[in-house]
């Protein structure tokens, strides 16, 4: 497999430098893996970080700015990042207001950041934690890790970052961020497997004539192969999956992301076809967001998460935000 | 000036250091295994991590040698948190900072201690991960690891004897994980799908069980 890198050892700090180049707005200590909003800690708010494997771009550094994360920690490809790195991380952006974690619900994640919020309080900083966990997928939760953070972690930054932009405290800021998370559900299709830069071959085999339903954002397998379907019998599959699991009673914002691969050609068609599949299930679209946002680095495919909103997190969801992948009303 | 002890007579840092030699080398042989394993039910990244943090462990060990053989674990498991990441980072590290930890300030120990050690160390990883013997995870190695050391030391087995026996229940365990549904960690995602593969984790743990006898063997040759 071709690859845009030097070596694969330095893929994710290569990365870094390129972000800090392409971004002055941002502090990115390359060394230690750190990515903080320039300016923080930002008198009386309060600090949002959070952190993942790398692979996943623009999650999370690309969400770093104003209204959403005031630092990200990278990770290594599909590994999550070490807990020096949070507690840096979380140093840099108090300002005694206290820091939210937003952790995806994975076993290394959780256990990273755990050790890390007790570290960072041994220091004196205030944290709290919100696990993201929207993907339907996981069907026996109680015998799996639990249900894994997926899309969701994007509306989980952005609206918990816009209340804390507008000055919210900490158990406010953490309770809409939790808030968020029940009210998403996410789902997931491979068109393709994925290749890490450090194995070079794809991680598992997925025949041509094949797509994967429920597949995670680390390269792992799904839950089950069909023969390849159209975009508007995947919307169908994948519509249901996540309207069955939150039965909303009300508007929704719709995620409809990009795992790296898919162009944006096929991801607004694909669009199309999850607008009609929510029509017809008589769910109504508030917003809608389209494109590569919480990737698998080259996995085709694509995944949708909804969120249901009211008028306040619709409010927090049209808020202003600055970041190198999401920006509007600044 | 030849103070390297006889089989059995005790486990110092230089013991603690060889096995982290032994452990960092068998890591880097059978790293691209181990990455092989973690590719149908993970996300084809353990091999890396491993030999990275063992690396790492080696290096930091190497510039500020401990004088105590729990000095030495504590220092390669904080390693290890630091650098690895992934759930095998706080696991590996806990496993050996709780091991070195149980060991105290003690100079020499036998293997009598070196079983509390890795009981302390089995031990932290449960409570941390949450899992289980029979989840498929590295606890399916490191517990038939500890029963089997206990026993061989109950029927008065020499320090080699007890940690060749500890070697071969880790690696049957391992392989036994290969019909286990996978109930922690990222195979778990894969339901049924997760039967029929050996578990990354477990084999690494082997791995270092594995070191702990060869580090023994190797103890009476004085070549430290």
């Amino acid at each position: 497999m071709k690859m845009l890198i030097n070596v694969a050892e330095t893929v994710v700090a290569d990365a870094l430098r390129g972000m800090a180049a392409a971004h002055p707005e941002l502090t990115v200590d390359v060394e230690r893996r750190v990515i903080v909003r320039r300016g923080a800690p930002y008198e009386g708010k309060v600090g949002l970080v959070s952190g993942g494997g790398s692979g996943h771009e623009p999650l999370h550094g690309g969400f770093v700015g104003r209204g959403m994360l005031d630092a990200a920690c990278p990770g290594e490809v599909f590994t999550s990042p070490v807990p020096d790195q949070m507690v840096r991380a979380a140093a840099a952006v108090d300002s005694g207001a206290g820091v939210l974690f937003v952790v995806k619900n994975y076993t290394g994640d959780v256990l990273n950041f755990d050790m890390a919020a007790e570290l960072a309080e041994d220091e004196g900083v205030q944290v709290a934690k919100v696990l993201v966990n929207d993907d339907v997928a996981v069907v026996d939760s109680l015998y799996t890790a639990g249900r894994r953070g997926t899309g969701a972690t994007l509306f989980v930054e952005k609206l918990a970052g816009a209340a804390a932009d507008a000055g919210a405290p900490l158990d406010r800021v953490a309770a809409v961020a939790r808030r968020v998370n029940e009210s998403s559900r996410s789902f997931g299709v491979a068109l393709s497997a994925v290749t890490t830069p450090a194995k070079g071959t794809p991680t598992f085999d997925l025949p041509a004539g094949e797509l994967e339903l429920g597949i995670g954002i680390h390269g792992e397998p799904g839950r089950e192969r069909r023969a390849m379907m159209t975009s508007g019998e995947i919307a169908d599959v994948v519509v249901d999956a996540v309207v069955e699991d939150l039965r909303p009673d009300g508007p929704v914002i719709v995620l409809v992301n990009g795992m790296g691969a898919t162009p944006l050609l096929e991801l607004y068609g694909f669009n199309a076809e999850v607008h009609r599949a929510l029509t017809e299930r008589k769910v109504p679209v508030a917003r809608t967001l389209v494109g590569n946002y919480v990737t698998s680095l080259d996995m085709a495919g694509c995944s949708v998460t909804i969120c249901q909103v009211d008028e306040e997190l619709l409010g927090l969801w049209d808020a202003p935000v600055s970041t190198p992948a999401l920006r509007w009303g600044c | 000036m030849n103070d390297t002890p006889a089989p059995g007579s005790g486990i110092d840092a230089t013991f603690v250091r060889r096995w982290l030699d032994l452990a960092t080398t068998a890591l880097d042989r059978e790293a691209d295994r181990l990455t092989e394993l973690d590719s149908p039910i993970g996300d084809a990244d353990h091999g890396s991590n491993m030999r990275r943090g063992f690396i790492a462990a080696r290096t930091a060990v190497e510039q500020e040698p401990p004088e105590t053989p729990g000095g030495v674990l504590v220092l390669v498991g904080r390693t290890l948190i630091s650098t690895v990441g992934g759930a095998s980072g706080p696991l590996y590290g806990t496993l050996l900072r709780k091991a070195g930890k149980e060991l105290g300030e003690a100079e020499t120990v036998g293997a009598d201690r070196l079983r509390d050690a890795l009981r302390a160390g089995v031990g932290g990883v449960a409570q941390l991960g949450g899992a289980a013997a029979g989840d498929k995870t590295m606890l399916d190695a490191l517990l038939p690891a500890l029963d089997a050391l206990t026993g061989a030391l109950d029927a008065g087995g020499s320090a080699a004897e007890v940690l060749a026996s500890a070697a071969s229940a880790a690696e049957e365990g391992a392989e036994a994980t290969t019909p286990l549904r996978a109930r922690k960690g990222r195979a778990s995602y894969l339901g049924e799908r997760s039967i029929g593969h050996q578990d990354p984790g477990a084999t690494s743990a082997a791995l270092l069980i594995g070191a702990l006898a060869e580090a023994a063997g190797a103890t009476g040759g004085g070549a430290a």
